[in-house]
């Protein structure tokens, strides 16, 4: 498994559909600096798919998805 | 003892509801045992679905505009001020004069504001259709457009109206085609995630019709800087588009007012989706575009909501066990070109069936429009 660096920033999406969190994700990328961890929660299933997706696009790193019993932990790291 | 109920707000949602509650409390409130109040900050309701038209000359802001004495119930007080500060452990408000007004039932319905101040060279170099002002720029600028590259940009997400960015692309492109300058446009519709929409089933519907109309489809295009004099705009993807003409969705934000009452980190207010109680506090409820819940920020949506708020509220003050739910209803009606149009109508997690669009769908949302200040009084 990945050793996961500690969070810099937690964003909690879980309740929200789709594009709910890769927005939060999105808006908080924008504010960040380069070397930034971003814990992102979601509750969307969409999320796993959609969030690497974008972070490709966009240059950013997936550093880990973690299940959780009703939601998603997804840790990316900002360039 | 009196239970004063207080909206903070006269948009749809707040009008509607205190519509509802005087409709529902009437005894109540003759025998002095209930108020509603509102306040609203301005004398004007404002139909915003209206500003769509404007910039093709269908609409002008005036036919989008009613005094709030025409809307509200008599029953309904009505106060015009501004709210500075919700203080929810006193259970009371405070307003721009300096004055505070009690309650014991509050309902935060702010609505939303556009920010495009957030994106730099975005208020100088984009238009927009989201407020009067933009609305009748934009209407000016179109007149004025000889060809070019048209980009419809959604940069705030989320934001009112969720099908008015897909209307206003189709709209513009049947526009130009009719007066005979599609072959002078070229047109594109940008959009932040990996598809064309939010909800699945519009976003194929409006690639296919993109598909069909020649209008270039770009997305994962999240807006970070707009450059008035090379009149281009750059994201945080690493793309750039040159524009003739950049109409941009811009970023909405919720109210300060909502966080620094704690109701909401971000200016929504956060609810329980089906009671639409706010977590934060007891006796605060939200609707409408403040509201922090997971369906569009539509007018049906809020009006949907006040009816619930109402029957809760109501429930509550005859010291009844409150039973009204909210199931994210929504219904939104969608342009596909200047005389053509589709609706879609949803729940919480479900996924809407986008139908063929036609004259006669059309037809209904004009005249739903022209019949919207029905709603606003309580009467539809």
């Amino acid at each position: 498994m990945t050793d996961i660096p500690d969070p810099d920033i937690e964003v909690d999406s879980r309740g929200a559909t789709c594009p709910g969190p890769l927005m939060d994700l999105i808006g908080t990328v924008k504010e960040s600096d380069p070397g930034t961890v971003i814990k992102l929660q979601t509750s969307d299933s969409g999320s796993k798919n959609d969030v690497p997706e974008w972070l490709d696009e966009a240059g950013h790193e997936l550093v880990e998805i973690v299940e959780e019993d009703d939601h998603w932990n997804i840790y990316i790291e900002t360039t | 003892m009196t239970e004063n109920i207080l909206i903070v707000g006269a948009g749809t949602g707040g009008s509607v509801l205190a519509n509802r509650l005087t409709d529902r409390l009437a005894d109540e409130i003759d025998a002095g045992e209930a108020s509603v109040t509102v306040v609203n900050d301005g004398e004007y309701q404002y139909y915003k679905p209206t500003y769509l038209y404007i910039p093709f000359g269908k609409k002008t802001v005036e036919d989008g505009k009613r005094h709030l004495d025409d809307l509200l119930n008599r029953r309904v007080e009505r106060v015009n001020g501004r709210v500075t500060a919700i203080d929810t452990d006193e259970k009371q408000v405070e307003l721009s004069r300096g004055n505070t007004q009690a309650y014991d039932h509050l309902v935060v319905a702010t609505g939303a504001s556009i920010v495009p101040e957030d994106v730099p060279g975005l208020a100088e170099g984009g238009h927009h259709f989201y407020a009067p002002d933009g609305a009748e720029a934009l209407r000016d600028e179109l007149a004025a457009f000889d060809g070019g590259h048209i980009v419809l940009s959604v940069i705030g997400v989320p934001h009112m109206c969720p099908a008015a960015p897909v209307e206003f692309t189709l709209m513009v492109e049947d526009w130009l085609r009719e007066r005979g300058m599609r072959d002078d446009a070229e047109i594109t519709y940008t959009y932040p995630i990996q598809r064309a929409h939010g909800i699945e089933s519009v976003a194929d519907w409006a690639t296919s019709m993109f598909d069909e109309r020649d209008i270039n489809l770009e997305t994962f295009f999240n807006a970070e800087e707009v450059n008035p004099g090379e009149q281009t705009i750059e994201t945080m993807e690493g793309t750039e588009l040159e524009y003739d003409l950049l109409v941009a969705i811009p970023p909405h934000s919720g109210s300060e007012l909502v966080a620094e009452a704690g109701l909401g980190d971000n200016g929504w207010v956060d609810v329980d989706r089906n009671t639409l109680e706010a977590t934060g506090a007891e006796d605060v409820y939200a609707l409408g575009d403040v509201a922090d819940v997971p369906t569009s920020k539509a007018g049906s949506v809020a009006h949907y909501e006040a009816g619930v708020v109402a029957d809760r509220i109501a429930s509550r003050v005859r010291g009844q066990r409150p039973t009204a739910t909210y199931d994210g209803k929504t219904i939104c009606f969608i342009e596909a070109g200047m005389d053509e149009a589709t609706f879609i109508e949803f729940g919480y997690g479900d996924e809407p069936t986008v139908r063929e669009p036609s004259q006669a769908i059309h037809w209904a949302k004009l005249g739903y429009n022209e019949s919207y200040w029905l709603t606003a009084r309580g009467l539809i």
